[in-house]
């Protein structure tokens, strides 16, 4: 009986097993969504079941649960996490600050939120990520011209944004048309750190400071450089979404119109809802992941791949590359991709020519120098993956018997050395003889 | 039963008269002027003599084989150092893959990125030396492992050194002089330290490949035969395979011949031992893709030195031509003014050299300009950094520190020519002594090897290796004199003893001390023969004993020998000292044995990959290196890079893994300009 029961365990888990994470098939499954309160599971069922109805299994747990972690006997119990829990202290269980982070340099994905008033253990994520939250606890992203539209005149931290990034690969194809409802903090970004994008800026009028309070001091974040949503890609393709507003998944916000200050436009819906949606897809890889598959090199002619080149060989380079669509991998078309050939420093470098079903290929010539090279392919965009393949392959000199036999330069010397010959031959029969 | 044999053999001797009272069972080449009676003895005496120095060169061998075998049984069989695992590596190659790959090879996992074209940067002659024994054994069904031949192809080596060494010093003093040279070598601690077992370097072979090739060089020159010119540009073929030092050959012979047309010893025999040695070795050098151009291209290590003490060279100085052709024409001008002096009347030749000088001072005149322009266009004259810190020895530290930085191309230290090469030091000046009563081609050569060798040893310790053979040379001719000198006095002293026991007594003291006094009771023969050939040089110009002038010599030697007999007569030690001196002299052979062993065995026996400790608690093993080396193979992948920092280290690891490696040796500039890139990113 017992034995059946673990029988219909392992069934069950099949699917879940099968369907998780892979090189294969890169679109995150297992969802672990951490939250402060167990009312923002229907507070925000908008988001949460969006993610559902694209086959995400989430599971929520309060985030001081003492039973959570994220991985057991060395594996990952989740592809994916979601921290709705701004102000948690300490989390349950064995997840902390050092789990999390091992967390994303292990490939994986992670939507964060903060909210005013963030608790230092998610400034610390955030800072991790390389993002920085305003340092006042009580502050919140002001903007006196850009703020929503709505019956009471409030202090003008519910601002609408519409200065999304400029990416179909992150935000999609479809544009965003109403502007983005956003309450809550903002955070800035070092410009010197490549991995870190702003998905959503404020407006230049924009600025972060404590809207009950006096304002003694320049805000400290102002402008277009507070960023209200950031997006990490890592170095690992591990995404990251950072958030400064929890509210904005929120269902009030999703369904709730939106009229921006000074506009007469009135939208029925604000874009919150298409915004976090498309920027989900992007975190959770179902969009902009590439894969390069195949890659082949050959001496012009061949089939096989050599063990190893000879300087001035003639080679043709091949590698396939695909796009994963959430459901399939696509053929990526593109028109720079590029390959080196590389040994301390690039001897070759030439753009791949595509056959627009994925195949991208090239043919040159080894230089003439030998020692072991790399075929390097470093394909860095934004929004998509970072293919970086490289190939080792030693380039060897000419063998003995491989050198031009007989120079056409030489020829006088070749005859000199006859004519010696000849010479020499004639002048011993004189000598020897001619007496 | 061999000293009845000797004591036998020598009483119908005595009954002869005091013609030769201290002739030995040797007498090899010595002339039977003797009745027909006694011709048939002398006769068995030289086979005798013959079978003693072969079953003493065998000892020697033996001698120099064992004591060399130390390291493998104070540790294991085992590979020293770091150049030797490369060089078993490369073997290793050979033999799986053969000749054509191995010339062929270009190693992707050593110096990576970069890559090390093998076949073309290494020196082929151990490799091929040890691979081809690997083979010859394989194929007599030895099954040795590749590992096991090259641990045993120095001291193989060595023992073949110590029988060119014989043969070289035989040419020069006679057997006696050559057996004590020999000896001397088998166990000169200089050789030892680059020949131990599991020293597997060019060295091991390539100081056999001098000796030898300067054996075959004197052989020319004292019989004009072409065989054997021929056979020494093979042999100088062999030694330009096995190890860059082939330089100081290449140099030194010319310095030689050059010598001896400006003291007014040329001689077609000259002409013979030169000429097809520059011509057929040249061709020979430039086929080893080592050196390929280098051969006619560069001028090495002695020229200028020499370029500097001989003003009178027709050519001037040529720094872009190799030096060994610059002498090559200059034999080939001397020959033709020895030629044409023999066809012209002595007038006419004066018209032809008047006419001659004149014209070629005109082109000197112009090949000067041309010459100075082209040495002024190059920063370093057409030399390697490597040689011109041994011209200049403070060259390398304000110029190159990375040469300056090897240890071995320091100079060295007074202690080290002790501990290196011991009482030899001392013998040294005795043998140039001997070298000089009389002078002849041969000892003249040998009197320029030890004068060059002794400073180019004093720039840089590594060349002490080549001063060893020198001073062993020259230690064998002092010792096998002054026995020579000592013995004969005392047979002088004492005339009331019956001559046949005082033979046996001395021939006892000789046969039982060491084998350098056995060896050395045949050298009085040869001395003698020396002497003889004194005489006989004043009546035929300049004879040498060949095969052919054997007879010739024979009829002079009646006469000669009652001259030497007289002459020898004056020259007589007292008893007391003659003693005396040869008892001091045992006693420094002993000494020199002593300390060889203990070198051997204490100071160049430790394999560098395990190292010991003595402590109060005992000795102690650190075999950490292989462990090390152990685990980088067990916790690498194939294609992992290894980096290392240290000047030789890479190539042991080349053995252990398998791996692509990058280490830092004197090899160029950039490759080290390439781990500091590595190290900032």
């Amino acid at each position: 009986m017992s034995r059946f029961v673990v029988f219909l365990t392992l069934i069950a888990l099949l699917p879940t097993l099968s369907f998780s994470f892979s090189p294969e098939n890169p679109t995150d499954r297992r969802i672990l969504v951490l939250l402060d309160d167990i009312s923002l599971k229907s507070s925000h069922s908008l988001f949460f079941k969006s993610l559902q109805s694209r086959g995400f299994e989430l599971e929520f747990k309060l985030a001081d649960d003492p039973k959570i972690s994220l991985q057991r006997y060395g594996q990952y119990l989740y592809d994916g996490l979601i921290l709705f829990s701004p102000t948690i202290e300490r989390f349950g269980g064995s997840v902390d600050l050092a789990a999390i982070l091992d967390f994303v340099d292990s490939g994986h994905d992670l939507i964060m939120s903060a909210d005013v008033s963030a608790s230092d253990l998610i400034r610390e994520i955030a800072t991790e990520c390389g993002v920085e939250f305003d340092e006042d606890p009580a502050a919140m992203v002001i903007d006196h011209t850009s703020f929503a539209v709505s019956d009471t005149e409030g202090d003008h931290t519910l601002i609408v944004s519409d200065d999304f990034i400029k990416s179909d690969v992150i935000l999609g194809k479809e544009k965003i048309e109403a502007p983005v409802l956003f309450r809550g903090i903002g955070h800035s970004t070092n410009p010197a750190n490549s991995l870190v994008l702003k998905a959503l800026s404020a407006s230049p009028a924009a600025y972060s400071a404590n809207p009950k309070s006096k304002l003694s001091n320049p805000p400290s974040l102002t402008g277009s450089a507070i960023s209200l949503v950031s997006v990490v890609q890592a170095r690992n393709n591990a995404r990251v979404l950072i958030s400064g507003s929890l509210s904005m998944f929120s269902n009030r916000l999703f369904r709730s119109g939106v009229q921006k200050a000074g506009s007469s436009t009135k939208h029925e819906k604000s874009g919150n809802e298409q915004f976090l949606t498309e920027l989900s897809r992007w975190v959770f890889h179902e969009r902009g992941h590439l894969k390069a598959v195949n890659v082949s090199h050959h001496n012009v002619g061949e089939a096989d791949e050599p063990s190893m080149y000879r300087i001035k060989d003639d080679l043709e380079y091949s590698v396939e590359i695909y796009e994963w669509s959430g459901t399939s991998w696509e053929p990526y078309i593109a028109e720079d991709v590029q390959v080196q050939f590389y040994m301390m420093s690039p001897y070759v470098l030439k753009t791949l020519s595509t056959n627009q079903k994925g195949l991208y290929y090239t043919a040159f010539k080894v230089p003439d120098v030998y020692g072991v090279f790399q075929f390097k392919v470093e394909y860095q965009r934004l929004g998509y993956t970072s293919l970086s393949l490289s190939k080792q392959i030693p380039v060897r000199p000419f063998r003995h018997n491989e050198y031009e036999r007989f120079i056409t330069a030489a020829f006088p010397y070749y005859g000199s050395s006859f004519t010696m010959m000849a010479g020499f031959f004639i002048f011993s029969i004189v000598y020897l003889y001619n007496k | 039963m061999t000293m009845i044999a000797i004591t036998t053999h020598f009483v119908p001797r005595g009954q002869q008269g005091s013609r030769y009272p201290i002739r030995s069972c040797q007498s090899l080449t010595r002339p039977s002027m003797a009745a027909s009676e006694d011709s048939n003895q002398s006769k068995i005496r030289t086979v005798f003599g013959s079978v003693l120095s072969f079953f003493i060169l065998i000892l020697i061998g033996v001698l120099a084989f064992s004591i060399r075998l130390f390291s493998v049984i104070k540790y294991e069989s085992v590979i020293h150092e770091f150049d030797p695992y490369f060089n078993y590596r490369v073997t290793q190659f050979l033999t799986k893959n053969g000749i054509y790959d191995f010339w062929n090879w270009f190693d992707d996992r050593t110096w990576y990125p970069l890559g090390r074209v093998i076949g073309g940067t290494v020196y082929p002659g151990l490799t091929l030396t040890a691979g081809s024994i690997w083979w010859l054994l394989n194929s007599l069904n030895i099954p040795l492992s590749v590992e096991t031949v090259c641990v045993f192809t120095a001291p193989i080596f060595s023992a073949n050194a110590a029988w060119a060494t014989y043969l070289l010093t035989k040419e020069v003093k006679g057997t006696g002089a050559g057996l004590t040279a020999a000896a001397l070598l088998a166990m000169v601690p200089s050789y030892i330290s680059r020949s131990v077992a599991g020293s597997y370097d060019n060295e091991a072979v390539a100081i056999f490949a001098l000796i030898f090739t300067f054996y075959l060089y004197i052989k020319t020159l004292n019989t004009g035969s072409l065989f054997y010119a021929t056979l020494n540009a093979i042999t100088y073929f062999y030694m330009v395979c096995s190890w860059g030092g082939y330089t100081f050959i290449i140099n030194l012979i010319p310095m030689h011949v050059l010598l001896c047309i400006v003291t007014g010893r040329y001689s077609s025999r000259l002409y013979i031992a030169y000429a097809p040695l520059v011509v057929l070795g040249t061709l020979l050098a430039a086929l080893v893709p080592v050196v390929g151009f280098n051969a006619v291209m560069t001028s090495e290590h002695f020229a200028s030195f020499l370029v500097s003490s001989v003003g009178t060279m027709i050519l001037p100085s040529n720094f872009v031509v190799n030096f060994s052709l610059q002498v090559f024409i200059i034999i080939h001008v001397v020959a033709l003014v020895y030629y044409i002096k023999g066809i012209l009347s002595p007038k006419m030749f004066k018209v032809a050299v008047t006419l001659v000088v004149s014209v070629g001072l005109v082109v000197c005149c112009a090949v000067v300009a041309v010459l100075i322009a082209l040495v002024a266009s190059s920063p370093t004259k057409g030399w390697s950094g490597r040689s011109l810190s041994l011209l200049d020895p403070t060259y390398a530290s304000k110029y190159i520190p990375i040469i300056a930085s090897v240890s071995e191309h320091q100079p060295p230290t007074w202690p080290s020519y002790f501990m290196d090469i011991n009482v030899l030091a001392f013998l040294v000046p005795a043998g140039i002594v001997a070298c000089f009563l009389p002078l002849s081609d041969a000892s003249s050569f040998v009197v320029l090897y030890i004068v060059t060798s002794v400073y180019f040893s004093g720039v840089m310790v590594r060349l002490m290796l080549v001063l060893a053979p020198a001073a062993c040379i020259l230690s064998g001719i002092a010792l096998s004199e002054a026995f020579d000198v000592l013995t004969r006095s005392i047979k002088f002293q004492l005339p009331g003893l019956p001559e046949n026991s005082q033979i046996d007594v001395s021939l006892i003291l000789f046969m039982l001390l060491t084998i350098k006094a056995g060896d050395t009771t045949s050298s009085s023969v040869v001395t003698q023969n020396d002497a003889a050939k004194t005489n006989k040089n004043e009546d035929t110009l300049k004879e040498r004993p060949s095969r052919k002038n054997r007879k010739k010599e024979k009829e002079h030697v009646e006469k000669t020998s009652i001259k030497s007999q007289i002459k020898k007569r004056l020259l007589v030690l007292p008893l007391e000292a003659s003693v005396a001196a040869i008892f001091l002299l045992v006693l420094l052979g002993a000494f020199y044995v002593v300390h060889c062993v203990w070198a051997a065995a204490e100071a160049y026996s430790a394999p560098s990959i395990v190292l010991t400790s003595h402590s109060h608690d005992g000795l102690h093993v650190f075999d950490d290196f292989r462990e090390a080396y152990a685990w980088l193979r067990h916790n690498t992948e194939v294609d992992d890079k290894v980096s290392f920092l240290h000047v030789y280290l890479s190539v042991v690891c080349l053995i252990f893994l398998n791996l692509f490696l990058h280490g830092i040796m004197v090899w160029n500039c950039s490759c080290i300009l390439i781990v500091f890139t590595l190290l900032e990113l």
